[in-house]
C-alpha cells in the first residue's frame, strides 16, 4: 500500500510542517510566529509517532497471545522533544512578555521602526 | 573509578552544578562556585584528551546500557579536542565573569545568569561527547535555550529581539535536525551514529537518506551560522552581555561546526557526502560568499561588536571551506582554525568587554578614539587579537591559514588559495580602522581614562598569550588536528 493514499500520515506531516513554516516567516506578529513554531514542531512529532506504528501491531504490554508489537521507542523519544517543545514556548513567551514591556509592541514592524529610529 | 567515568563527569558536574549555582543567591558566590565547576570541567577534559591520544578511542556505556541500545559517550580525538576547546573557554571566560556580569546584568538576574552558563556549558559538551543522534539534538537544545538566556540578559533592549530572533531560527534549525535523525532511525533502526555509519551504505541510494543527510545539512548549517543562514548571529552577539558574546562566539558555533564534521564524516561517510552528493561544492561556495560577504560588511560597521560578528561569519567560512576540500590538509586547516579562531575571537570579545566595562553600552568607533593612550593594555590585546584574524605571521591565524593554503595548491585549485588572501586584506581594513582610531586620534571628549581592572585584563590577556604560543609552538595543535583529520577520514577505508 504504497499510493499516495496508503501514505497518508505523511502527507499530513507535510501538510503540518508547510503550514507552520509559512506562519513562522510570513507573520510579523511574534505571538504567531511562536504558534506556527509549534505547529512546525508538531508535525515533527507527527512524523515520529508514525513511524513507530507496525501494522496489525499491539501496544507494546507484554501478553502471551500478542506476536507483534509496535515500536514504543519513537513515543519515548518524542516525549523528550515535546518537553524541549515546552521549554521552547515558556522561553518564547516569556520574551515576548519583555519585547512588550519594552517596546510597547509585539510586531516585528513596530518594533524595526522603534529601534531605526533611536 | 573515577577515571573510568570521565566521559560521563565531563558533562554530568556542570550540569548538577547548574541548579546549585541558583541556590547560592549570591552573586559572588555564584561566580566563584562556577569559576570552580568550569575549572574541573577544564582538568577532566584533559585527561581525556590524554587518554585518547595515548588509548585510542574511548566507548563510554551510559548507566551501563550496551550500545547501540543504550546512550554511547564515545569519545576520539576529534571531540576530545573539541571538548578541550569549549571547556578552555569556558574556564578562562568565566575568570573575567565576575566584574563584568556584576557591571552588566542586574544584580537579581546574575546567579540565573550563572546558571544559564553552565547549562550552556553542559549543552556544549555534552553536544561534543555523544555518541547517539538524538542526545545529541537533546544536548543542542540544551545549550540553544540557555544561550538565548543569556543573550536576553543584555544591557540594550534589543537584546531581547535579538533573542527572539535566535530563538526562532534555532528552533527550526534544531527541529531541522531533528526530522533528519528521524528519517535515518526510519530507515535504519538505530540513532548510535557508530551503528548508524555501519547500516546506511546498504541503503544509500534511497530517497529518504538522501533528505535526511539535506535536512541535516541544512539545520546545522543554521546552526553554525554558514552565510546565507547567518542572519540571527551579528545581532545575538552584538547585545548580549560581554561575557555571553565571548563565551558564544568562541564555543557555541564550534561545536555546530563539530556537529557537522561528525555526520559528515563518521554518519554519512566522505564517498556519500562528497562524491554522490554535491556537498563539497556547495559548502566552498557558501564558504567563499560567506569570507567576502562577512568581511565586506564588517569593514562598514559602527558597532565594534557588531563588526567582529560579521568577521566571525567570515572566520566561520574559512573552517567550512578547509572542510569543503575532504582531503586530510584540508580538514586539518578547518579543525585547526576551530581552535584558533576560539582563542583569538574570545580574547577579541573580552578585550571588547574590559572597553564595555569602562565606557558601557554599545561600544562605537568613535569610543576608540586614543583608547591607545587611555587603556594600552586592553588596545594591545585588540591588534594582537586583530592581527590574527588577518593571519599575520607568528600568531595562531597565520597557522590556519597557512594550512588552507596549502590544501588549496594541493588540489591544484589556486584561485582559492588566492581568494583566502585576498580575503585576509579585507580584515586588514577592518582591523586597521580600529588601530587607526585607537593610536592616531585624540581621545573623545569627557572620556574616562582608565585602564580595565586586572580581573578582566587577565583572561584576555591569557587567551591572546595563547593565541601567540600556538602562532610560533604549533606542534601541538597540528598533529592533534592532524590525527583528527585522517580518523574522520578513514573511518570507512
Amino acid at each position: 500500500m504504497t499510493t499516495v493514499l496508503g501514505l497518508y500520515n505523511y502527507w499530513v506531516v507535510i501538510f503540518l510542517m508547510m503550514v507552520g513554516f509559512y506562519i513562522v516567516i510570513a507573520h510579523g506578529n511574534m505571538v504567531k510566529k511562536v504558534v506556527g513554531l509549534n505547529i512546525f514542531q508538531t508535525s515533527v512529532f507527527i512524523l515520529y509517532i508514525s513511524v513507530g506504528k507496525v501494522r496489525d501491531g499491539a501496544a507494546p504490554i507484554l501478553d502471551d497471545t500478542v506476536t507483534v508489537y509496535s515500536n514504543p521507542l519513537p513515543h519515548v523519544l518524542i516525549l523528550t522533544a515535546i518537553v524541549v517543545g515546552v521549554a521552547t514556548t515558556a522561553l518564547a513567551l516569556a520574551l515576548i512578555v519583555r519585547i512588550r514591556e519594552s517596546y510597547g509592541s509585539i510586531e516585528e514592524e513596530d518594533i524595526h521602526r522603534q529601534d531605526e529610529s533611536l | 573509578m573515577i577515571t573510568a567515568n570521565l566521559p560521563a563527569l565531563q558533562v554530568v558536574i556542570p550540569l548538577l552544578a547548574a541548579p546549585l549555582s541558583l541556590v547560592l543567591r549570591r552573586p559572588g558566590l555564584a561566580w566563584l562556585f562556577t569559576l570552580l565547576i568550569s575549572i574541573i570541567t577544564l582538568f577532566v577534559s584533559l585527561e581525556l584528551l590524554r587518554q585518547v591520544l595515548s588509548g585510542g578511542v574511548i566507548s563510554y556505556a551510559m548507566g551501563g546500557w550496551e550500545p547501540p541500545w543504550g546512550i554511547e559517550y564515545r569519545v576520539d580525538t576529534v571531540n576530545a579536542f573539541v571538548l578541550l576547546i569549549v571547556s578552555i573557554i569556558g574556564a578562562v571566560v568565566m575568570l573575567s565573569a565576575g566584574e563584568s556580569v556584576a557591571r552588566e546584568v542586574p544584580e537579581d538576574k546574575q546567579p540565573l545568569f550563572y546558571t544559564a552558563y553552565l547549562l550552556c556549558l553542559t549543552g556544549l559538551l555534552g553536544i561534543a561527547i555523544t555518541g547517539d543522534a538524538f542526545n545529541l539534538f537533546v544536548f543542542l537544545e540544551i545549550s540553544s535555550l540557555s544561550s538565548y538566556i543569556m543573550i536576553s540578559l543584555g544591557q540594550d533592549r534589543r537584546s531581547l529581539t535579538a533573542a527572539f530572533q535566535y530563538l526562532i531560527m534555532g528552533t527550526i534549525g534544531a527541529t531541522f535536525i531533528l526530522i533528519g535523525v528521524g528519517l535515518l532511525y526510519m530507515m535504519t533502526g538505530t540513532l548510535n551514529m557508530h551503528d548508524l555509519s555501519q547500516r546506511l551504505p546498504a541503503i544509500m541510494e534511497t530517497r529518504t537518506v538522501h533528505s535526511a543527510f539535506a535536512f541535516l545539512t541544512v539545520g546545522i548549517s543554521i546552526k553554525l551560522a554558514l552565510f546565507p543562514l547567518h542572519l540571527w548571529l551579528p545581532n545575538a552577539y552584538t547585545y548580549a552581555p560581554s561575557v555571553a558574546t565571548a563565551f558564544l562566539a568562541a564555543t557555541a558555533t564550534k561545536v555546530a561546526v563539530y556537529v557537522l564534521l561528525r555526520f559528515v564524516f563518521t554518519v554519512f561517510g566522505v564517498e556519500f557526502a562528497f562524491e554522490m552528493m554535491p556537498l563539497g561544492e556547495i559548502l566552498m561556495l557558501l564558504a567563499l560568499l560567506a569570507i567576502f560577504s562577512g568581511s565586506t560588511v564588517a569593514i562598514f560597521q559602527d558597532n565594534i561588536k557588531r563588526m567582529m560578528a560579521y568577521s566571525s561569519v567570515a572566520q566561520i567560512g574559512y573552517m567550512i571551506l578547509g572542510i569543503s576540500f575532504a582531503t586530510v590538509t584540508g580538514l586539518t586547516a578547518g579543525i585547526l582554525h576551530l581552535f584558533n579562531h576560539a582563542m583569538m575571537k574570545g580574547a577579541l570579545f573580552l578585550a571588547l568587554g574590559c572597553i564595555v566595562y569602562r565606557i558601557g553600552g554599545n561600544v562605537r568607533l568613535d569610543d576608540f578614539r586614543g583608547l591607545g593612550k587611555t587603556m594600552p593594555w586592553t588596545m594591545a590585546a585588540v591588534v594582537a587579537g586583530g592581527l590574527s584574524l588577518i593571519g599575520v605571521p607568528l600568531t595562531v591565524g597565520f597557522v590556519s591559514k597557512w594550512y588552507l593554503v596549502l590544501a588549496a595548491l594541493e588540489q591544484g585549485w589556486w584561485p582559492i588559495a588566492v581568494m583566502v588572501l585576498v580575503g585576509s586584506l579585507l580584515a586588514v581594513v577592518y582591523i586597521w580602522k580600529l588601530v587607526e582610531a585607537a593610536y592616531f586620534q585624540a581621545p573623545k571628549e569627557g572620556a574616562s581614562g582608565a585602564e580595565a581592572p586586572l580581573s578582566l585584563l587577565i583572561p584576555t590577556w591569557l587567551l591572546i598569550g595563547a593565541s601567540v604560543y600556538f602562532g610560533i609552538d604549533t606542534d601541538l595543535t597540528v598533529s592533534v588536528a592532524q590525527i583528527a583529520a585522517q580518523s574522520l577520514l578513514e573511518v570507512r577505508p
